[in-house]
């Protein structure tokens, strides 16, 4: 059907870099495992390219299939890939921010132990990560599902000698599991109503299908179940725990996996279901009111964070409430559009909150530095731009895309003005939060620690103790400014809706009754623009009146507010709450019930009750062996008695 | 030359039984090994008999020719059984069966 | 008629004999009333016509084999039984065993054996026949009996011995030395007894 474009090449080449440094990396000298890192990712990135500029919008969607995997009657999956608009990308920003968080990487971690590890795993990630978006069915999705959990606990817990870290890469593994159990229960309805779970014959019959009443139909209860799974992967409510916990990897993950894609595999994949959630409006609407609940909620925990890497996970788990809202409100192309702007700007905060890091010798809170402006001027200056860009100030790449995000909130037949309004408040917060991270870093004085102190703790890679806040190394700072430029150029594509454009051929198959898109005139999108801006604004001049002019006042407000601002602090107490309601229960039920009842009472007792009983049946037989001639005798006769009662029996009969 | 009687065969079987019984309870309740050692032979008897018994009763005379060789094998035995016992007199210096009881580990 | 009370009344001299073996405490006494079994069991194989082998039962049996336990009885100066402990599985599985057994045996051949009556002196056993059959059809056996009786003879030589006094040679002081081991062994039991 189409040109032979070896689509399995791009997850397979990440594959081999990860294989040979994996297996032999221990051996290799640095150079070299960077070499072999950095070589398939970028293949990769370029093929992506050379796919790009073939890419005819008229020929699309690409196959490439691999070989057969699973024929089980009528139902089959196979290894095969497909590609098209969304899926071209999603392909080219996981592999361009990917690569650039690779280069990233090789300055960050140059001077960890598990270097080879670090890279082996980031290679493995990307291969899942790349067989997640390019999969053809949502068996083969799943297994990149899964291998990006996987890579995450990995990375996360990369420094597994430290207990927090392997904790947060166990939380981290065992939150997603939760999500992927709803995943699988929907690919299991899949299967039983529609027999097949390849995208083009499944959506093939859904299309068919009327859109579902309210209720709990098949549809609906697929598109639920569909959600928990993107709710786990994507750090929504209620699932969204882990992602704080993870930060305690090192930062190149938290910018590739949870800031840029692997969370953003949940936006994906409701993406690519779009045709089953157009036919269940229930379940869109819980889509949209759980983005849009956690877009304000963890916005709203981020205001109190003090640690630099927590401020911007929480702002993550915000924005990615933002593409759920989205997608909630069958605005899917702007969710995307989100995506992607998301990955610029919000892989370049975390790439320069590593800078910064790095530059202060470890230091994670805000509290002990400050104006880092003069020590790494080039970190201050991207960092700022990606503020900008999150913020939604007007020209930079996410005004553009959170602006189509509220409108479509606002206008879309699914939409309602209560998800513009929260969306509006989101923005202000988000606004505020993210400059109160820019003055608190980066002006006033320096409030760190001086050279003998700054040895003693931080990221394990980074007791330089160098005594002085320095700029990194141009290794770190290119990808920096590459990604800057993204951040403020990457969002003129979907200016006139362009970027909606091209991918309408993916999001066609709407319902007919649903095609007619905005109801509202342009004058009231001008409107909503405005005041969104005013939010950007307003909330920028809270943060320089908080936190630049009058630095006293947060704390009197903190002190005002008292317990409130504990509840924030500790973010709600969401954390204590999961303990009491579901850890604890499960591990006293477990060790109450599988390990002594089960593992001690029944196994353990079965194997201890048998040699016991071995032991009391020769205590007891050994007194036959009692060296006495007479017992024996006695023994003898009675022996001598049963063989003749059973010799008479047997002739008597 | 008196008539010819017969005496029923039970009857001497029963009386080899209590022959036989008797040794057997010998053997369980005596203590002196010499007396045990009789016991074995009053069981050997009792066996003789209904050979003898049975001898009769088929008319076959190998019957009698096995009480021969269980004679002669209850001699032989005797003797080695006798030479034992005063071995064992000689080292454990006593008749009484119970203190011979090194059979066990 | 005769015959029956002739078979009665050896029959009774026999349990009486057996019995009598329990009964006694002196290992002696005992080995009297075996002979007497034995004497009386010869008169019961004449009644079975089997005269070869109630002679060679009082020359061999009585006249031999008892003879040497009461030697040795003799010999090893054995006294009395004394009350010792014995084994509780002896008597409490043995005896109940024991006669379980004789009563079921007892119980089928009353109820069960339809085997005719014995008429006296229909088979005799006359040595003549006997040999006839001896040096016939038992004549492996016999010279496996004969080879049997000289192991016998050697094993008991040897295991009655007193040790060193067999077949090797001696020096003399140690030869003197363990002659007189035997008269001490005597002499110790009788003094215990």
């Amino acid at each position: 059907m189409t040109p032979n474009l070896y689509l399995w090449l791009i997850p397979v080449l990440p594959l081999a870099g990860a294989a040979i440094n994996g297996f032999f990396g221990r051996s290799f000298s640095k150079k070299t495992i960077s070499a072999v890192a950095l070589f398939f990712p970028g293949i990769a990135f370029l093929y992506a390219l050379d796919i790009a500029a073939m890419f005819s919008s008229s020929a699309a969607p690409y196959f490439c299939e691999l070989a057969p995997w699973i024929r089980a009657g009528a139902f089959h999956a196979d290894f095969a890939f497909y590609l098209d608009q969304l899926s071209l990308v999603m392909l080219l920003v996981v592999t361009g921010v990917g690569f650039l968080i690779h280069i990233y990487s090789v300055g960050y971690m140059a001077d960890d132990d598990g270097y080879y590890r670090f890279m082996s795993y980031l290679n493995l990630f990307m291969f899942f990560m790349l067989t997640l978006i390019l999969a053809k069915n949502y068996l083969l999705m799943f297994i990149g599902w899964e291998g990006v959990g996987l890579a995450s606990y990995l990375l996360i817990g990369f420094w597994f000698i430290k207990d927090s870290a392997a904790s947060a890469g166990k939380k981290a593994f065992i939150v997603n599991r939760i999500g992927d159990f709803g995943f699988l229960i929907a690919l299991f309805l899949l299967i039983k109503h529609f027999g097949t779970l390849d995208f083009t014959k499944l959506f093939e019959q859904i299309a068919a299908q009327p859109v579902e009443a309210a209720g709990i139909g098949t549809l609906t209860s697929i598109g639920l179940l569909l959600m928990v799974g993107a709710a786990g992967k994507s750090a929504q409510i209620p699932l969204y725990v882990w992602l704080p916990d993870a930060m305690e990897g090192p930062t190149p993950v938290s910018a590739l996996i949870h800031a840029a894609t692997m969370v953003t595999a949940g936006v994906y994949m409701v993406a690519r279901s779009h045709a089953i959630f157009e036919r269940a409006p229930g379940a869109l609407t819980v889509v949209a009111i759980v983005g849009t609940l956690t877009a304000l909620f963890a916005a709203t925990i981020g205001i109190c964070q003090t640690d630099i890497k927590k401020v911007l996970a929480y702002s993550t788990v915000s924005q990615l409430g933002y593409m759920f809202m989205a997608c909630g409100v069958a605005a899917f192309s702007a969710g995307i559009f989100h995506l992607m702007t998301h990955a610029f700007f919000k892989g370049l905060l975390f790439l320069a909150a590593g800078s910064v890091i790095h530059g202060v010798g470890g230091e994670q809170d805000m509290r002990k530095m400050g104006g880092l402006r003069q020590y790494m001027p080039v970190t201050f200056a991207t960092m700022g731009i990606a503020t900008l860009a999150i913020a939604g100030i007007p020209g930079l790449a996410g005004f553009f895309s959170k602006d189509e995000i509220l409108w479509k909130a606002y206008s879309s037949p699914y939409g309602s003005w209560i998800y513009w309004l929260i969306g509006v408040v989101t923005a202000f917060i988000t606004s505020f939060y993210m400059f109160r991270l820019m003055y608190m870093t980066f002006a006033g004085d320096y409030r760190g620690a001086t050279a003998s102190a700054a040895h003693a703790h931080g990221d394990r890679s980074h007791g330089h103790g160098h005594g002085e806040p320095h700029e990194s190394p141009w290794v770190m700072l290119g990808p920096l400014v590459v990604l800057a430029i993204l951040s403020v150029f990457g969002g003129w594509i979907g200016v006139g809706g362009r970027f909606e454009h091209f991918l309408a051929p993916v999001f066609q198959s709407a319902p007919a009754a649903d095609t007619v898109g905005e109801t509202a005139s342009s004058g009231v999108e001008h409107l909503l623009m405005a005041v969104s801006i005013v939010a950007a604004g307003l909330g920028w001049i809270l943060a320089w009146l908080l936190y630049s002019r009058l630095p006293k006042l947060p704390g009197v407000i903190a002190e005002a507010f008292g317990s409130l601002y504990r509840a924030v602090a500790n973010k709600y107490y969401i954390d204590e709450l999961y303990a009491v309601l579901f850890v604890k229960p499960v591990v006293d039920g477990s060790s109450a019930i599988l390990w002594k009842g089960v593992d001690q009472g029944i196994i353990d007792a079965i194997v201890n009750n048998a040699a016991d009983a071995a032991r009391h049946t020769s205590d007891n037989l050994r007194h036959m062996q009692s060296g006495n001639l007479r017992s024996y005798a006695g023994w003898v006769a009675a022996g001598g008695a049963v063989v003749i009662a059973y010799m008479i029996w047997m002739g008597v009969r | 030359m008196t008539s010819v009687t017969a005496i029923p065969l039970p009857y001497y079987l029963i009386l080899s039984g209590i022959l036989f019984v008797c040794g057997v309870l010998g053997f369980l309740i005596k203590r002196n090994i010499i007396t045990i050692f009789m016991s074995i032979e009053l069981m050997l008897n009792g066996v003789n008999l209904s050979f003898v018994a049975f001898a009769a009763h088929w008319h076959v005379l190998s019957g009698q020719v096995f009480v021969f060789f269980v004679m002669v094998v209850a001699a032989a035995e005797a003797a080695v059984g006798l030479a034992i016992i005063i071995a064992v007199y000689r080292t454990r210096e006593t008749l009484n069966v119970d203190q011979v009881n090194l059979l066990k580990l | 008629m005769l015959h029956l009370a002739l078979f009665a009344f050896f029959g009774i001299i026999c349990v009486a004999g057996a019995i009598n073996l329990l009964v006694q405490r002196h290992p002696i006494n005992s080995a009297l009333s075996l002979v007497v079994v034995m004497a009386s069991l010869a008169a019961e194989y004449l009644l079975l016509g089997a005269e070869f082998v109630a002679a060679i039962q009082v020359i061999v049996y009585a006249g031999a084999i008892m003879v040497l336990f009461i030697f040795t009885i003799m010999l090893l100066n054995a006294g009395e039984e004394e009350r010792t402990k014995g084994s509780r599985v002896a008597i409490l599985l043995g005896v109940p065993g024991v006669v379980i057994g004789a009563v079921l045996v007892a119980w089928v051949l009353i109820h069960h054996s339809n085997t005719q009556s014995v008429t006296i002196g229909a088979l005799l056993g006359d040595p003549k026949s006997i040999a006839r059959l001896l040096f016939s059809d038992f004549l492996l056996p016999f010279e496996v009996t004969s080879v049997l009786i000289l192991i016998a003879i050697m094993g008991a030589v040897v295991l009655a011995s007193r040790p060193g006094a067999v077949a090797r040679p001696q020096t003399t002081p140690a030869a003197a030395k363990e002659e007189n081991e035997g008269p001490q062994l005597v002499a110790a039991g009788r003094e215990r007894r």
